[in-house]
């Protein structure tokens, strides 16, 4: 995608005649969403957001407006609510901020593809999209078969009066396919996911009809299986749930803002302290978490946050102790504590907040079988479909779609409705096994914040064993 | 310039471009085309606060608009912000629609696209008295000198309006605020939302002097509450989290007929809920517009569940069409949009009393179906929550998880509903900020499940 050109010299000039510091950023995202159900096309959207943010430092405070009049006249009016706004509230800030926060950058980024997703025709998604319904269709009992395919191509430039000038181009992709198996009042569904930093070269038919065939089959399996049984047992999770419970019990406590009390009105506080960091026994000695902006085809991978500082990897855990927290260089500077780049917004219309981008649990040395062979008495869970945790994100209960009965180190039937529930510094101190081989999973829909914002996130894990949790299952 | 004389040009600048547009796009239709056109737009300011200081301030004008094409059996949607400018607007609302006809050219059927109708022609206009956004902090923080509150006030114009080629013409705008705060004592807190079209100092500062009640009973020695059944009364806002549930699935016949909806045996009267739970759509409430994307129109009031059984589930034309059932206005996600739940019998000075021993919950969080074959939920407990033992307040309790079937927690273990209701508007900001809201009154349960 083409960045346009915009006059963000003159408009940040003019500001500059009220102000201590300027920016604008610029983005523009083109959003289309495609879905085929039961052989039938449901839904072919697009959407396409464009604007500037134009920001301010007056009187220590970073203020914002947002405008999608881009000539230099929008600019300026936007420029002009941001100064007058930010000129009222500067006198109650949270912090004395400095351009410091604001360090000049200048770069470029772009997503690993081997095909822009602009060179993709309708015509080859819907293909690939109706060749996944109809390979779902292995019986009445599949009630929905649904295939849905999310392009995003975003463009982010970010231009500061004190020289940042950076350029990221974006191609996203998030690929989804369910089948629903239904009978009488029971039903159960199996879901396919896909996500991450990918061009068109992912639309490969063969790769969508072998996962819809599978998890077709597996609807039917979880229609006729026993539920999940209740009771302490040892738990394997398998990287499309770890990445759930890494997001929600790693991610989210960790993020400096929420320590500081920004979003307790709102997502919650932590319960992990300023105090915390370099101390705290997060997990067993098996637990290496990395904020890693750097891995090709990850969802959230960059050069640079929306506030100009340049994204390096970071480890957050060494070895279970914790070390570092999600914080922006405002968090930094409130906080006293190391963090991160991930000073991030969602649109053109929202000002940056502490975001997660890619969390990542470090592969260790076992095999699958491995783990599986540790386990005398278990149970293992592919794809989460329940998620909820406190406010200070202590108390979690995840459901999975997919269950598999682990006995005498062997992998054996099936179970639905798997659910696990403990508490997050007690669950990640019974980690007792980490897997070599990593997936890279991520989501789209992160939400945070006030006004809030859905951003997107990414999380690779290998899978990994949890001895003695509390694992049930559903009540049909 | 005024902060009130600008809004009152937003809402005048927005329907004129959107006229102006809209008559243009109209008029390039090709005999086999028929289009549906929907602007969102709002002038709004979002102030952040923490420990009662601002922690970010955002102004945000934005104008989106929604073309729907429908030609030769085949629908495509395609939408953009613009910029207001029609000059500028105009050819990219063009291309819009060249590139809706491109794609028409190479989808399959559309089986289940809905043909355009005119579903009539409805207009409101909702205008408030706002602070200037150079005067809303002072508003907030003075009487709150002392709190540490955090929250988020959000005020200004939002506008929704629709048209098609039939000749269909909606179009309502609002004018409103809303100041979604808690106030916190250490880790203690309590929750309040102030809302309205016109900002009264004296309306805060005894909204907030509620709040500060509640927060002042945290201070009571706190419970070590075990897993396990208790009598439970949800609080109004607490119970709306609750019946938010609803809005994911259960009311949709798109859910229930994908095997998706956790009230499947709800909805082929396998099981009823408690005879005291009735639930209307009240678009009288006036808190969001009665049109859908398509311009269709929901009745005035819609009974969803009425003592307990089914009336109808909400039922989009698309669904209608595709199953052969018969459509009711609901929009396209098939969630309530202004739920209205009827009051009980029980009084708020007899809640305690009616209580006994039990939880007294003032704020539920993070929602999610633990088993949607049961209807079955779980959450956590957050804000202002205690333990009541003989009808007395004993203490806050820490917060608490709990997983419960909407069958049992709406059906035989529903004992009483309050006489008075809150109306709870929307606060959602994602992407815009959001229309609509409930109304509900507390709801008192026993044997709610509590689990770690
Ligand atoms: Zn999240």
């Amino acid at each position: 995608m083409l960045s346009i050109s915009i006059p963000h010299e003159q408009a940040l000039q003019r500001a500059l005649q009220f102000t201590d510091w300027a920016a604008i950023r610029y983005s523009s995202e083109t959003t289309t969403h495609r879905m085929v159900r039961n052989d039938r096309p449901e839904s072919n959207e697009s959407s396409l957001e464009e604007g500037a943010m134009c920001e301010v430092l007056v009187g220590g405070h970073f203020g914002y407006a947002a405008t999608a009049d881009l000539s230099l006249s929008g600019l300026q009016r936007a420029f002009d609510r941001a100064i007058a706004t930010t000129r009222a509230t500067s006198a109650h800030k949270v912090h004395a901020f400095t351009p410091d926060q604001r360090p000049r950058a200048t770069g470029t980024y772009c997503s690993a593809r081997d095909r822009d997703l602009d060179a993709l025709s309708v015509a080859e998604i819907t293909d690939c999209l109706m060749a996944a319904s109809q390979a779902m269709r292995l019986s009445d009992l599949l009630v929905n078969r649904s295939a849905r395919a999310m392009l995003v191509q975003t463009q982010i430039d970010y231009f500061s009066s004190n020289g940042s000038e950076t350029r990221q181009s974006f191609n996203m992709l998030d690929i989804t396919l369910a089948a629903t198996a239904a009978e009488g009042l029971e039903s159960q569904t199996r879901s396919w996911s896909y996500t991450g930093q990918f061009g068109g070269e992912a639309f490969d038919r063969a790769i969508f009809q072998e996962n819809a065939e599978r998890i077709a089959r597996e609807a039917l399996d979880l229609l006729r299986a026993d539920n999940c049984p209740s009771g302490r047992m040892d738990l394997v999770l398998m990287p499309d749930q770890m990445m759930l419970q890494i997001h929600e019990s790693i991610g989210h406590p960790l993020e400096l803002d929420r320590i500081l009390g920004d979003e307790r009105n709102y997502a919650g506080w932590s319960f992990v302290k300023q105090e915390d960091f370099g101390h705290l026994q997060y997990g067993s000695p098996l637990m290496n978490v990395s904020f890693d902006p750097g891995r090709a085809h990850e969802l959230a991978s960059y050069d640079f946050d929306d506030g100009g500082n340049r994204a390096t990897r970071e480890m957050l855990i060494e070895y279970g102790v914790l070390k570092r927290g999600l914080g922006s260089l405002e968090s930094q500077v409130r906080s006293g504590l190391p963090g991160v780049a991930n000073f991030r917004s969602a649109s053109w219309n929202r000002a940056p907040i502490d975001r997660m981008a890619n969390i990542n649990l470090e592969p260790g040395t076992s095999s699958l079988d491995e783990l599986i062979g540790q386990v005398e008495h278990g149970v293992l869970m592919r794809t989460n479909r329940s998620w909820s945790i406190d406010d200070y994100r202590n108390k979690f209960q995840f459901g999975c779609e997919y269950g598999q009965l682990i006995e005498n180190g062997v992998l054996g039937k099936v179970v639905r409705n798997p659910n696990y529930r403990g508490v997050t510094v007690d669950f990640w101190n019974r980690l007792d096994g980490v897997g070599r081989a990593a997936e890279t999973h991520g989501t789209a829909f992160c939400g945070k914040g006030e006004p809030s914002q859905i951003i997107r996130v990414g999380h690779a894990s290998p899978p990994c064993l949890f001895r003695d949790v509390e694992v049930f299952g559903g009540l049909s | 310039m005024s902060a009130a004389i600008r809004r009152e040009d937003f809402i005048d600048r927005v329907r004129e471009h959107f006229n102006t547009l809209s008559s243009y796009l109209l008029s390039q239709l090709n005999v086999d085309e028929e289009l549906t056109i929907n602007v969102a737009a709002e002038e709004s300011l979002f102030v952040r606060f923490n420990s009662n200081r601002v922690r970010q301030n955002t102004d945000v004008e934005q104008i989106g608009i929604s073309v729907r094409l429908q030609s030769k059996g085949r629908t495509v949607e395609k939408s953009r912000s613009l910029g207001g400018n029609a000059e500028a607007d105009r050819p990219a609302l063009m291309h819009l629609l060249a590139q809706c006809r491109d794609e028409v050219a190479v989808l399959p059927l559309d089986p289940n696209q809905v043909s355009i109708e005119n579903n009539g022609t409805s207009s409101e206009e909702f205008r408030g008295t706002l602070l200037a956004a150079e005067d809303v902090v002072g508003a907030v923080v003075s009487p709150a000198a002392g709190c540490d509150l955090a929250g988020l006030y959000a005020g200004g114009i939002v506008i929704r309006g629709n048209c098609n080629s039939k000749g269909q013409r909606h179009w309502f705008a609002t004018e409103t605020f809303f100041l979604d705060y808690s106030i916190y004592n250490g880790p203690q807190a309590a929750k309040g939302c102030y809302a309205g079209a016109r900002w009264s100092s004296a309306e805060w500062k005894s909204n907030l002097g509620r709040t500060q009640t509640l927060l002042a009973l945290l201070a009571k020695p706190q419970q070590d509450v075990k897993p396990g059944a208790y009598r439970t009364y949800l609080a109004p806002r607490a119970f709306a989290d609750l019946l938010g549930m609803l809005g994911w699935g259960a009311l949709s016949a798109a859910a229930w007929k994908q095997g998706r909806s956790p009230f499947k045996k709800l909805a082929e009267n396998e099981t009823r809920l408690s005879p005291l739970l009735s639930i209307d759509e009240n678009f009288a409430l006036g808190l969001t517009p009665r049109f859908n994307d398509l311009g269709e129109m929901s009745a005035t009031r819609l009974p969803l569940i009425e003592e307990g059984a089914l009336k109808t589930l909400l039922v989009s034309s698309r669904t209608a069409k595709e199953y052969d059932l018969g459509a009711n206005g609901a929009s396209e996600g098939e969630g309530p949009r202004a739920m209205d739940v009827k009051t009980g019998a029980l009084a708020e000075a007899d809640v305690l009393q009616a209580l006994g021993t039990g939880l007294y919950l003032s704020n539920l969080h993070y929602l999610n179906w633990s088993d949607p074959v049961s209807a079955r939920v779980t959450g956590m407990t957050r804000y202002a929550c205690f333990w009541v033992e003989g009808g007395e307040i004993v203490g806050p309790i820490r917060d608490l998880r709990w997983d419960e079937s909407l069958y049992s927690a709406l059906g035989s273990k529903l004992m009483a509903l309050t006489t008075h209701a809150e109306i709870d508007p929307a606060v959602d900001t994602y992407y815009r900020r959001a229309l609509g809201g409930s109304r509900t009154p507390g709801a008192l349960i026993d044997d709610f499940s509590f689990t770690l």
